[in-house]
């Protein structure tokens, strides 16, 4: 399993991600400069967080025009998949490869904090190191983390089970005071109808290595890792 | 004969009226505490300008709504309308 990691002028994440899949994990990773047009030999792409093209208009609008993210497009149609963290999220929400927007902190402060996430499915690749309803615990470091969609939406996300991750309380309760930023419904990652693109608000990468005080974000990658591998595209 | 027509957009970018602004209640309550006391719903959005030729008014707007539509706005969580200021017509070279 070759993982890319999508490089913008103004991503800093990326490295981050990169010394998870490649260093821990010892997997093929390549870094994606932004005007690449051929990822053809990738199996997952991951959008990193940042603030890519400076977060200029809004939050991850300028990314999408990249010559990369073109090719992401294919890549995801194809049915491979695609990651985006954070500034990623954000990116892949204004591409309308996942549906909704982040927008504004509720309260407008810039958080910086470890937050306990409730998992909610584990029946997909993404998430099946994870137990049912287990409470994690990922770092967050976002101004425009507040999930929105309107409510055709909401409940079409709600109805096909696509929010991976919610945002709660230590001990896993999804109500408002475990909401850090005021997302709807707690949301804190969704995927899309099949599974296979997963955008979600804290990173799973800067919670992968014990020397960083916890590694509840390393299971992303080897439930990945573990899971995918038969359902992989065959590189041409 | 082909005229094009250069016309100055003033775009208004809002946020839908559904979508929170925290941004907006922030300046509210600083302007309440100035003693503008009378001061409600304050709603911050962007403002952009551009210059933009077209053969005509129609097919400006036209322009400015994909524009809009793709990228200035985002349809999510966005609303936006635009003037158009014409601000001189030429004779074109070229189609």
């Amino acid at each position: 399993m070759k993982f890319g990691i999508v490089v913008f002028p103004g991503s800093n994440c990326d490295r981050d991600v990169a010394y998870v899949t490649e260093s821990l994990l010892k997997l093929p990773t390549r870094m994606v400069w932004h005007e690449e047009t051929d990822i053809s030999d990738l199996d997952v792409v991951v959008v990193p967080g940042g603030f890519s093209y400076g977060d200029y208009l809004r939050c991850g609008a300028l990314a999408q025009f990249s010559p990369v993210m073109g090719r992401v497009v294919e890549h995801a149609k194809q049915g491979k998949f695609v990651l985006g963290i954070c500034n990623g999220f954000q990116v892949l929400t204004e591409m309308g490869l996942l549906p909704g927007a982040l927008v504004r902190n509720r309260h407008l402060h810039f958080i910086c904090d470890r937050i306990p996430v409730k998992v909610e499915r584990i029946n997909l690749s993404w998430t099946s190191a994870y137990e049912a309803g287990q409470v994690i615990t990922l770092p967050i470091a976002h101004g425009e983390g507040r999930y929105y969609a309107d409510a055709d939406t909401l409940k079409a996300l709600e109805d096909n089970g696509q929010v991976l991750f919610r945002y709660c309380t230590a001990t896993g309760e999804t109500d408002d005071s475990g909401n850090p930023n005021g997302s709807v419904n707690n949301i804190a990652g969704i995927c899309d109808r099949t599974g296979k693109i997963l955008g979600m608000m804290p990173h799973p990468e800067r919670a992968s290595d014990p020397l960083l005080g916890g590694t509840d974000g390393l299971k992303l990658f080897e439930g990945l890792l573990a899971t995918a591998s038969d359902a992989l595209v065959p590189s041409p | 004969m082909l005229v094009i027509h250069k016309y100055q957009a003033r775009i208004y970018v809002t946020l839908r009226p559904s979508v929170l602004d925290p941004a907006g209640v922030a300046v509210e309550s600083g302007l309440k505490q100035l003693g503008y006391e009378g001061v409600e719903q304050v709603r911050i959005g962007k403002y952009i300008e551009l210059m933009v030729s077209a053969g005509n008014e129609r097919k400006a707007r036209e322009q400015l709504d994909r524009i809009c539509d793709q990228l200035l706005a985002n349809p999510v969580i966005e609303n936006y309308r635009f003037d158009l200021v014409e601000v001189y017509a030429e004779i074109g070279t070229s189609s």
